[in-house]
């Protein structure tokens, strides 16, 4: 997985280029996420993409061509600290299971956010390997809905874009 | 600080930029532009139809090389411009296309002809947007056209609803603009010219590819200089064809499916190739694999995407390729002598275009494709600038009509846009009145713009339809002929209409064409002729184009005739 790092104009459409981008020349992404910066006049885009080194190359390229990005960068894995964040509902009526998804999450240091009297709700944050780690795990507890928010990263140390 | 209307501001900014004329057509959307058009001091083309007059924006900019600029009202007056768009997308070409829309308040209320025209025309324009008050106008068009015509140039679309063109502000017109996200890279990295200038001294058989970005630069003379100092031969793209003067002796034209034999076979056998301002397309390089394997590649180009795109390369020189090509010719001046015409690589060269003359042979007919596109550069002026619609008669166009003075040639190379060379001729006219245009047409293109002959008889600009007319979409029945077992359908155009006499319903000269002698005459009559004039000339139905790089398949497979 490679992750680009993309500094926009804070502006409507914007997301719509970068999509409609990726469409056209047949980029299959693995999620993007939109959020304001320390400029209220740019956005972060961090795209998270499985792909070749020549693929990457272009997507970053293309990108770098529409007029409304500023910055594109390719983050190096291991320089970078990147996060997703995802909430799951799984179903939860007996006790034993209550305490055994509770456990899970204490290991996983996920969050309970809200128990029902037949559902509970976690959220986890990590890597999205960790997120699937915990998601194969409680699998078989019957997972009802999740929602992740796709990856958000920044390099590490003194580097600027 | 002037107040005015937008659809004022937006004439002042025009005129400010220089813009000599406009080709559009009003609608209820772009009507206070109209109305502030009729005090403007430059000229407006009203067109038949939409597509024709981004075609003719396009065909403008060609020319001229600065953008040309096309009107169109919202909804369909603007997706009738998106054809013309999107060809000049394909093609680099730099257009400013302003498009009318409804009042703010209405849009995504599915308005009368309401549009999301920013949506269609997003994935073929460089940059469209949407200024919301009316003083952003001035500095709305500042920046359409420094995008549009910097860097690798290209069309931009601006969309303005109709109460910002009647809102009043005060305006405030910028010299200069800057825009964060867009530098475009116009100066190349001096060692990657140098890794090129070593690899170009060691090179026995170097060979040059002029692409299109040598004709958008202007660096004719740039690239003629690297050639005559390497005495490498030259072979263009189609997109490239008139990068360099077809009549010069390292001239070999261009290379690709419909590409010259010669050129296809000679690109084979150099074992380096400088690839400037192209952009190695499946037409033109047949398959990416197989191109240029085991050879050294030296990439050029302004568009640092462009590189390694289709092609892994070994030195890219990103760049404009004038002051590319400058540089490197002063860099290669001091390391190598001129070398002499007279070396195994040249003599290689001359016994290809001596196999080839001697072994294509011709369509045996009195009158061939051939032999009328000889016929027309004989009589036709260097400098005068030729078209193309697309087909057979483009492809016979690249094979067989030479272009002497360079950038006097285009096409719709990219995109192939059937119906492009007429209106495209009429604004190439419109950029440079003083020279004969011609579009070298074929019956089924001309027929998709054929309405243009209003525009090019009331609007003074006369040019000439070199019409090869075998009633037929000839490429498709070339296709369906080699490919389809002769399996036609959908090609036949059954002798209609009579083209003489549709050229003369419009007030324009009709001309029939049936031996060469009557050609040699139509056409002398034709640059005489203070109207547009159509030569119909009978082409066979069976005449095809060779030689064919199938699609596919590599150079290596070229086929030089049935």
């Amino acid at each position: 997985m490679y992750i680009v790092s993309a500094l926009v104009e804070n502006k409507p459409g914007v997301l719509f280029r970068v999509t409609n981008l990726f469409r056209a020349r047949n980029f299959n992404i693995e999620s993007i996420t939109v959020g304001p910066t320390e400029h209220s006049d740019l956005s972060r885009m961090t795209i998270t993409i499985k792909s070749d080194d020549r693929t990457l190359e272009q997507l970053a390229k293309q990108l770098r061509k529409l007029i409304d990005v500023v910055d594109v960068k390719v983050l190096d894995r291991d320089n970078t600290v990147y996060r997703e964040l995802a909430l799951i509902k799984m179903k939860a009526v007996d006790p034993t299971t209550r305490m055994e998804i509770t456990n899970f999450a204490s290991i996983f240091r996920a969050n309970i956010l809200d128990i029902g009297k037949e559902t509970i709700i976690v959220e986890l944050i990590g890597t999205p390997d960790k997120i699937d780690a915990f998601k194969n795990l409680v699998n078989h507890f019957g997972i009802i809905q999740l929602a992740r928010t796709g990856v958000s990263a920044l390099p590490r140390g003194v580097e600027f874009n | 600080m002037v107040e005015m209307t937008g659809a004022k501001a937006l004439i002042t900014a025009l005129e400010k930029e220089g813009v000599d004329v406009v080709f559009g057509l009003p609608g209820g959307a772009n009507l206070p532009i109209y109305d502030a058009l009729v005090d403007a001091s430059f000229r407006h083309i009203l067109v038949r139809h939409e597509q024709s007059a981004s075609h003719m924006a396009d065909g403008y900019a060609r020319i001229k090389r600065k953008a040309g600029v096309c009107f169109a009202t919202s909804g369909p007056g603007a997706t009738n411009l998106i054809t013309g768009i999107a060809t000049a997308s394909a093609d680099s070409s730099p257009m400013i296309a302003v498009t009318g829309q409804v009042q703010l308040s209405m849009i995504g209320k599915d308005a009368f002809q309401e549009t999301d025209i920013i949506g269609v025309a997003n994935p073929c324009t460089k940059y469209a947007f949407q200024p919301v008050t009316a003083s952003e106008i001035p500095e709305s068009v500042k920046k359409a056209f420094y995008i549009a015509e910097s860097g690798r140039p290209g069309p931009v679309l601006i969309d303005i609803p109709k109460d910002v063109q009647q809102a009043t502000a005060d305006m405030k017109f910028p010299d200069l603009i800057k825009v964060r996200g867009y530098n475009p890279i116009l100066d190349a990295d001096l060692s990657e010219l140098g890794h090129a200038a070593e690899i170009l001294v060691k090179a026995e058989r170097p060979i040059i590819m002029g692409g299109g970005g040598v004709i958008l630069s202007g660096a004719f003379s740039e690239l003629q200089a690297l050639a005559e100092l390497l005495m490498a031969p030259v072979v263009t793209t189609f997109k490239g064809k008139g990068s360099f003067p077809e009549n010069h002796p390292l001239a070999l034209g261009p290379i690709g499916m419909h590409g010259h034999a010669e050129a296809n076979k000679i690109i084979q056998e150099a074992d380096c190739i400088v690839a400037v301002g192209a952009r190695f397309s499946d037409r033109s390089v047949g398959r990416f694999d197989e191109f240029g394997k085991g050879m050294n590649i030296i990439h050029m180009d302004v568009d640092p995407a462009e590189i390694g795109k289709n092609k892994s390369v070994d030195v890219a020189v990103v760049g404009d390729v004038k002051s590319s090509l400058r540089t490197l010719v002063k860099m290669l001046s001091k390391k190598i002598i001129k070398k002499s015409g007279d070396n195994p690589w040249l003599k290689r060269k001359k016994e290809l275009i001596d196999h080839y003359t001697e072994s294509i042979r011709d369509y045996p007919r009195d009158l061939t494709a051939k032999k009328a596109l000889k016929k027309l550069r004989e009589l036709l002026p260097a400098n005068a600038i030729a078209t193309t619609e697309v087909g057979q008669c483009q492809m016979w166009a690249s094979l067989h009509f030479d272009v002497i003075s360079p950038g006097t040639f285009f096409s719709s190379t990219g995109l192939g846009t059937m119906g492009f060379g007429f209106p495209a001729s009429i604004g190439a006219k419109a950029a440079r009145p003083g020279v004969p245009v011609v579009d070298i047409a074929g019956d089924g293109s001309f027929n998709m713009t054929e309405n243009s002959l209003a525009v090019s008889v009331l609007d003074n600009l006369p040019v000439i339809v070199f019409l090869m007319n075998n009633y037929m979409l000839g490429m498709v029945a070339q296709w369906q002929r080699t490919f389809y077992k002769r399996r036609y359908m959908g090609v036949h155009q059954h002798n209609c209409p009579d083209y003489a006499k549709l050229a003369e319903a419009y007030g324009a000269q009709g001309v029939k064409a049936q031996s060469i002698n009557e050609l040699d005459k139509a056409i002398r009559s034709a640059l005489k002729s203070e109207v547009a004039t159509v030569i119909d000339i009978p082409i066979d139905p069976e005449e095809d184009v060779y030689p064919f790089v199938a699609p596919g398949t590599g150079l290596k497979d070229m086929i030089t005739g049935a």
